[in-house]
């Protein structure tokens, strides 16, 4: 990804990030927070991850962010309400975010910087015959036909580790979703008094 | 070329971002949000770790995995917070946090 | 020896089974008559025996503490007193208590009495001297508050029990630094000791003995009521008079001279004249005869005219221990025991047929009432002013002899209390037994039965007597010519004191109805009381008082026990704030903790 893009979706990405917390109205917050998802979406394709960018719009953006905002409309929340907000704890959470901030620096400064290594059709024919030398794909399965005609099959090998490496995983995230389908169906229930 | 530390300057900046909104904000829906964004920047912090330490020339799916993983949790974790917050409403008719002090021991 | 502590058990034996199992029964009385006969009949077959029992109690390193009986002549004789006037005590209380509804508790202290004193008597050390010290207070708290309904005979328990407690303290203290010295508490081991710490110490020992001395003087001086710590005899008075017969009579402040003897006796005399605290024991003994002896003079109750002619007699032995003449205060304190529990008595039958009255300004005439009672008190009166050829003359001969060798003025001192003591005696018996009738309780009063007259009779022949050699050989100790009479000065001397006193006596008494004299001064006891209650007890006490308020209340309540709670408190508090229910509070918190964390791993 050319670095100009980078820079541009970075600064769309932080840009909605700052108007999330700089906001005062709640949907204004949560339109912010799609900005700011769509520039980091930006980012994933810029890595090379395309699926995690797909789903980063579609679940993130399109799910999760519109949940939030159809809250925000139950609750027909107003704009918050001005109050008179004692500073200490303002300038006490600003300091933490400077000291998180300076800490983050430090950390970049002295830890090594790399360059992404390329994914060209050399490379990536190159790690199809390994692949398929390892025995872990077939030598004329749609990944390596992908990858020896010199394109990356993201999908294709999210899904394959999805379905080999962490399969158990997936099945308890599974679980996992239907504990909290059931927990919101239980928490949203109208209380009856008589029961 | 965007090396790995601009990445991780840039996750990083969204983490504190998301923090600044999480220790500031005082609408639980709001900081709510806050957390989305700081679970979303360790997302591209794994992102740009898998891309940039590849595996057999490709990219470490190992990586992207738990992002997946982190998105599913996050969806789910968002769905039942939410419901929390809606019963909350009901019963105290303000998602203010500085208004929910029960806890104040 | 298993006589010696079948004698030391019985008694408690007896006092254990009337508090526990006969209390209602009214068996009481006769299980502690029965066990007093018994010890008696014990003490006489131990009479002249030796030998000495221990057994291990505890050990505390090297520090070893036995529980043991010692027998010689000493206690055997002493053992023969304590006895010889528990009986009769004991069969007289059945007629004197015979209306009382605490009759059993009565008794029950009686025995437990007698138990603590022949464990003083027989101990072979001084801590279980110490222990059977503190239990002779303990009884003759129990006794003198019998009526403790009266607050008078409260008080007086009370006060009699903290006096000894000032002198008990001193003893104690005066116990370890004997320890300390000799390293031993038995006494047949202690002179070894002793004689090391001379050799090692030539020229401090004197100091630090006499120190010791002292210290154990003080539980003397508490237990037998030596000046300054006197006050509590005289209000014990407030008991019921066979108890004051029994314990401030004849027994239990004679300890406090038995002790001193026993530790003369076990020092040794030698030791002992050289030390100045001799002069110290001399004196205190005299200026109490003296302040005794003047105060007795103006005492309007038959009680506590005897209870200050005790203090005087205890004086006397003192002085006679002071001028480690000890034998004489011992043969003094054999003879005292036997008159003076005949006076307390005889005052106690003539208490009980007047009707609990004791104002000899409201008897009179007794003597026709009362025929015999008057007589054995009259022999206990002419043994106690010491008219030649009764026992108390004898004994009283011989201190004032031992005052005379020393050349101490101490010997003037004397012969003025023996002057003093026929006149208030005198006194006393003029105005309480001779003349009309004052009262209608005198009138009416009538002859008291055998049970009392039996005892009295019995003491009355033994007052006389027990100065002769025939009976003074069972005496606890006994000075070389005892019981034999020389006329030198000072006999002469006595004797004209004597003569002096009675004749003053009955020409300022005979017939009068009133006290022709008053010296406030003396009726108020030299002020003592006074001065105990106003400046020690209002000043130093309350000052004390307030210095221990003030250590209780802000450094042990306030400092101490309120401080922890408070800190406590405060912490809590502290944490509280943390618990502020605040979702940001604890962000920030949680976010505060993350940044430490990165900080410690990255950066250190």
């Amino acid at each position: 990804m050319p670095s100009y893009l980078f820079w541009l979706f970075s600064a769309v990405m932080l840009i909605g990030g700052g108007a999330v917390i700089a906001l005062r109205n709640p949907v204004a917050s949560a339109l912010a927070v799609v900005t700011c998802f769509v520039g980091l979406a930006g980012l994933f394709v810029g890595l090379s991850a395309f699926f995690v960018g797909v789903i980063q719009i579609l679940v993130y953006t399109g799910a999760v962010m519109v949940l939030f905002i159809f809250i925000i409309m139950l609750l027909n929340l107003q704009d918050e309400a001005k109050r008179a907000k004692p500073m200490t704890p303002i300038l006490a959470g600003l300091g933490l975010v400077v000291a998180f901030v300076i800490q983050l620096l430090g950390v970049l400064a002295r830890s090594p910087d790399t360059v992404a290594p390329a994914l060209d059709q050399a490379t990536l024919a190159e790690s199809a015959s390994a692949l398929v030398n390892s025995g872990s794909i077939a030598a004329s399965g749609k990944i390596a036909t992908a990858l020896n005609a010199g394109r990356l099959p993201d999908v294709h090998l999210i899904g394959r580790a999805l379905f080999t490496d962490y399969n158990l995983p997936l099945q308890i995230l599974g679980v996992i979703l239907l504990v909290a389908t059931v927990g919101c169906v239980a928490l949203s229930k109208k209380t009856n008094p008589s029961d | 070329m965007a090396t790995l530390n601009d990445y991780l300057l840039v996750s990083g900046l969204l983490f504190a971002i998301g923090l600044a909104g999480v220790v500031l904000r005082r609408n639980i829906i709001v900081v709510f949000m806050c957390l989305e964004l700081m679970l979303s920047a360790a997302n591209l912090t794994l992102v740009a770790f898998s891309r940039f330490h590849p595996s057999h020339g490709l990219p470490d799916y190992n990586g992207q995995m738990l992002v997946f993983f982190v998105i599913t949790v996050a969806a789910a974790e968002v769905a039942v917070g939410l419901a929390i917050i809606v019963a909350l409403f009901r019963a105290r008719q303000t998602i203010h946090t500085d208004d929910l002090t029960s806890m104040r021991g | 020896m298993n006589l010696a502590w079948l004698l030391l058990f019985l008694p408690f034996a007896a006092s254990l089974a009337n508090q526990l199992v006969l209390k209602k029964t009214g068996l009481a009385p006769l299980v502690s008559v029965a066990s007093a006969l018994a010890t008696f009949i014990l003490a006489v077959m131990l009479l002249g025996t030796q030998g000495s029992a221990a057994f291990h109690w505890a050990s505390i390193g090297d520090f070893h503490l036995d529980i043991g009986l010692q027998l010689d002549t000493l206690s055997t004789g002493m053992m023969l007193v304590v006895t010889g006037i528990g009986l009769p005590v004991h069969v007289f209380s059945l007629a004197y208590m015979k209306d009382d509804d605490g009759k059993a508790r009565y008794f029950t202290g009686l025995s437990l009495f007698m138990f603590s004193m022949t464990g003083i008597v027989l101990a072979d050390n001084f801590i279980m001297t110490f222990i059977f010290w503190e239990l002779v207070g303990f009884s003759s708290y129990l006794l003198i508050g019998h009526w403790y309904r009266k607050p008078s005979a409260a008080d007086a328990a009370k006060k009699a029990f903290i006096t000894n407690r000032i002198g008990d303290f001193g003893f104690m203290i005066g116990i370890l630094m004997l320890w300390g010295i000799t390293g031993q508490l038995s006494f047949d081991k202690m002179k070894p000791g002793l004689e090391a710490f001379q050799c090692a110490n030539p020229t401090i020992w004197v100091g630090v003995l006499s120190a010791t001395v002292l210290c154990i003087f003080c539980g003397a001086v508490g237990k037998s009521a030596q000046v300054p710590l006197h006050v509590w005899l005289p209000d014990a008075m407030e008991g019921p008079t066979p108890v004051s017969a029994l314990i401030h009579a004849a027994t239990m402040v004679a300890a406090g001279v038995y002790m001193l003897f026993r530790v003369q006796f076990t020092l040794g005399c030698e030791v002992f004249q050289q030390l100045p605290a001799s002069d110290v024991i001399a004196w205190t003994g005299g200026i109490t005869a003296l302040l005794a002896a003047l105060m007795a003079t103006q005492q309007d109750d038959i009680k506590r005219v005897l209870a200050y002619s005790t203090l005087s007699q205890l004086g006397y032995m003192v002085m006679a221990v002071g001028f480690v003449a000890g034998d004489a205060g011992m043969f003094h304190l054999f003879t005292h025991a036997w008159f003076k529990a005949l006076l307390f008595l005889g005052s106690g039958a003539v208490i009980f047929a007047c009707h609990h009255q004791q104002n000899i300004w409201q008897m009179g005439g007794l003597m026709k009432t009362m025929p015999l009672t008057t007589l054995t008190f009259a022999a206990g009166c002419a043994a106690l002013i010491a008219v030649p050829g009764t026992s108390g003359f004898f004994s009283k001969e011989l201190i004032l002899d031992a005052a005379y060798q020393a050349g101490s003025p101490l010997f003037w001192v004397g012969a003025f209390v023996a002057v003093l003591t026929p006149f208030y005696m005198t006194r006393l018996f003029v105005v309480a037994f001779l003349g009309k009738p004052r009262s209608d309780h005198a009138a009416h009063a009538r002859e008291v039965g055998p049970l009392m007259l039996v005892p009295l009779a019995v003491l009355a022949l033994l007052a006389i007597s027990s100065g002769y050699s025939f009976l003074n050989r069972f005496a606890p100790a006994l000075p070389h010519h005892a019981g034999e009479f020389h006329f030198n000065l000072v006999a002469g001397v006595s004797m004209a004191a004597l003569v002096i006193g009675v004749v003053a006596g009955w020409r300022l008494y005979a017939g009068k109805d009133h006290d022709p004299i008053c010296i406030p001064l003396l009726r108020e006891r030299f002020k003592f009381d006074w001065f105990y209650d106003t400046i020690l007890i209002r000043y130093f006490q309350d000052l004390l008082a307030s210095i221990i308020h003030f250590f209780d209340e802000f450094l042990i309540n306030g400092l101490l026990v309120g401080g922890l709670s408070r800190s406590a408190e405060g912490f809590g508090n502290l944490f509280r704030r943390v618990q502020s229910g605040s979702l940001q509070g604890y962000a920030f918190v949680f976010g505060l903790g993350v940044i430490l964390v990165i900080y410690f791993t990255v950066f250190i």
